[in-house]
């Protein structure tokens, strides 16, 4: 599903953020990525949802070569992807069903089709009852799996997050951890930028460590427990 | 990724995200759906700012007007001024070996012509008597052992007559008898007032194309400013996989309702300033005698201005959004 081989990505500033990265998530599979703050975990998402390109080496997504896409390609490209932001990124001043169905219109689905994917969705996440109500008023938890809802609304065959639980109380990240989960276990893959190292020893999945913009190991989540 | 790798998976969830699954036919009324959707709200979205929106549909209303009201007045003066071209005299001179009695005929066969009610004969005698009088030449016309005044019909042309394509083919046609020397329509300073009626439609033109590029400006600055104020917006929607056919269309239908905004505040605009002139001109003419009644905006007028209007709008927005759109881009 994800293939980088040996990729180098680095910023106008000159600054390598990447440096020979190579690595193969399979389809349907599920692995989180660490690394300090600085590692170039957001950067290595970036690179996958085409919103940085690579400065050398290629990365390939459900086998296609990312290098090779035309900039007008893109938009089908990340339909394909489901993207759960760091920061919640909701439009402030539509509901929470209009935030959600926002894939489905992009995508062109017909409005009765909208509604039926869209409660599904925020079934999914527990936020059934807010559909209408307006970002602002939820809690950070409930903005966050508004997110996650909109992420998943056009199943998409790979889904990113981007340290989904930052700043969520251990409960919660918990929650949303196991929200993930039940879409791996549908057969969506899976890949999370985390440096939650209390969270992620108590599942096991793949776990790949950047440090320094190098992929220096490549093992499962359970290994953080043994060496904590 | 190996092809045998991802052979050998089955994928429970199928990725859909162009929505191949559905049917074509409820994909069309899908996209048309979503472009009334669009439409409806970036019109609500103006209902918002309600302020700023009547500003700016009325500086655009405004730069309409002027030509459009200039070529009304201007129409109104032409419409007026053909009036009169009704009222031209075409003088007809005879040749000088024409009989008396063939002239006679010729003056009962012309009062039958279609484009002329009123034929009046001047005699070769009649004419020197009245030049005698006019002229104070007398005593030189006497020494003359011959009349050299030819005779004259004097036509009086229909109204019908009075467009310039029309009269110029009585004339081709007046021309063209044996018995006539020359034709001439005596119509020269209506012809000079047509020329300046002319110059100030070229003007019309000419300010018109200027507060076109004026409204070019005004819309191209305000949707600008509108794609900067949903920054945030734009960059979401471009993550979430939106094509920039699909992040344009809400400017453009902006750029739309702006234009059309516009084109309507100056229809009311000059079908206000033409009423509020109507009572004076009808005053005015009555005072000349004549039934001349200022013209309004007519359907094909109201037509073109709407949609000038609505075209400048689209386009203005869409200049804003070629420059501006491409420029916003996730980080
Ligand atoms: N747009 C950019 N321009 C220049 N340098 C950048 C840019 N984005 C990131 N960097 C640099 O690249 C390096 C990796 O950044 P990145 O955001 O990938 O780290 P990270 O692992 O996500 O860190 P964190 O855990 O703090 O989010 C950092 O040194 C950062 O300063
Ligand atoms: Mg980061």
């Amino acid at each position: 599903m994800i293939q980088f081989d040996n990729v180098n990505k680095r910023y106008p500033g000159g600054h390598e953020a990447l440096s020979g990265v190579s690595f193969h998530i399979q389809s349907g599979e599920m692995a989180f990525l660490t690394g300090h703050s600085g590692a170039g975990k957001s950067s290595l998402l970036k690179l996958i949802a085409l919103i940085e390109r690579s400065s050398r080496g290629q990365v390939f997504i459900d086998g296609q070569n990312l290098s090779r896409l035309k900039s007008r390609h893109i938009p089908y490209l990340r339909r394909k992807i489901g993207i759960v932001f760091q920061s919640h990124s909701l439009l402030l001043d539509r509901t929470v069903f209009d935030n959600v169905a926002l894939p489905l219109i992009i995508a062109g689905y017909h409005p009765s089709e909208v509604g039926r994917r869209v409660r599904a969705a925020l079934d999914k996440v527990g936020l059934l009852n807010r559909d209408k109500a307006y970002p602002i008023t939820l809690s950070g938890g409930e903005q966050q799996r508004v997110g996650i809802a909109r992420a998943v609304v056009n199943r998409p065959p790979l889904l990113l997050a981007d340290e989904p639980t930052g700043n969520l109380d251990p409960e919660l990240s918990k929650e949303i951890m196991g929200l993930f989960e039940e879409f791996n276990r549908v057969g969506v893959s899976v890949l999370i930028a985390t440096h939650d190292h209390d969270l992620i020893s108590r599942l096991d999945h793949r776990l790949l460590t950047l440090s320094g913009g190098r992929l220096t190991h490549d093992g499962r989540t359970t290994e953080l427990a043994v060496s904590a | 990724m190996k092809r045998s790798a991802r052979k050998s998976r089955t994928r429970p969830i199928k990725p859909e995200a162009r929505g191949k699954s559905q049917k074509p036919r409820g994909r069309i009324n899908a996209y048309f759906t979503h472009h009334l959707w669009v439409l409806v709200s970036s019109l609500g979205q103006l209902w918002r700012t309600p302020l700023s929106t009547l500003m700016t549909a009325a500086v655009i209303g405004i730069a309409l007007a002027l030509p459009a009201g200039l070529h009304v007045l201007l129409s109104n003066v032409q419409q007026l001024s053909s009036g009169w071209e009704g009222s031209a005299q075409v003088s007809l001179f005879i040749k000088q070996d024409v009989s008396e009695k063939h002239i006679q005929s010729l003056a009962n066969t012309l009062r039958d012509w279609d484009g002329v009610t009123e034929v009046h004969y001047i005699s070769r005698e009649q004419a020197l008597a009245e030049f005698r009088e006019l002229s104070g030449f007398g005593d030189a016309l006497d020494s003359l052992t011959e009349n050299p005044l030819p005779a004259v019909l004097v036509l009086q042309p229909t109204l019908a007559q009075a467009e310039p394509a029309s009269m110029s083919r009585l004339l081709e046609r007046l021309r063209q008898l044996d018995a006539v020397d020359q034709a001439q329509l005596d119509m020269e300073w209506v012809r000079r007032l047509n020329g300046i009626i002319d110059v100030g439609k070229r003007s019309a033109l000419l300010l018109g194309t200027l507060l076109a590029l004026a409204i070019l400006l005004v819309v191209g600055n305000t949707i600008r400013l509108t794609i900067y104020a949903r920054r945030e917006e734009i960059i979401i929607t471009k993550l979430i996989g939106a094509t920039n056919a699909f992040i344009r269309r809400p400017f453009l239908y902006t750029g739309f309702w702006y234009g059309l905004m516009g084109a309507v505040t100056a229809w009311l605009l000059v079908s206000g300033f033409l009423g509020l002139l109507r009572t004076p001109v009808s005053q005015l003419s009555f005072l000349y005698d004549s039934q001349f009644r200022l013209g309004g905006l007519d359907f094909i007028t109201s037509l073109f201005l709407l949609l000038s209007g609505v075209l400048l709008g689209l386009a203005g927005s869409w200049l804003a959004v070629g420059r501006h759109l491409q420029a916003i881009e996730p980080t």
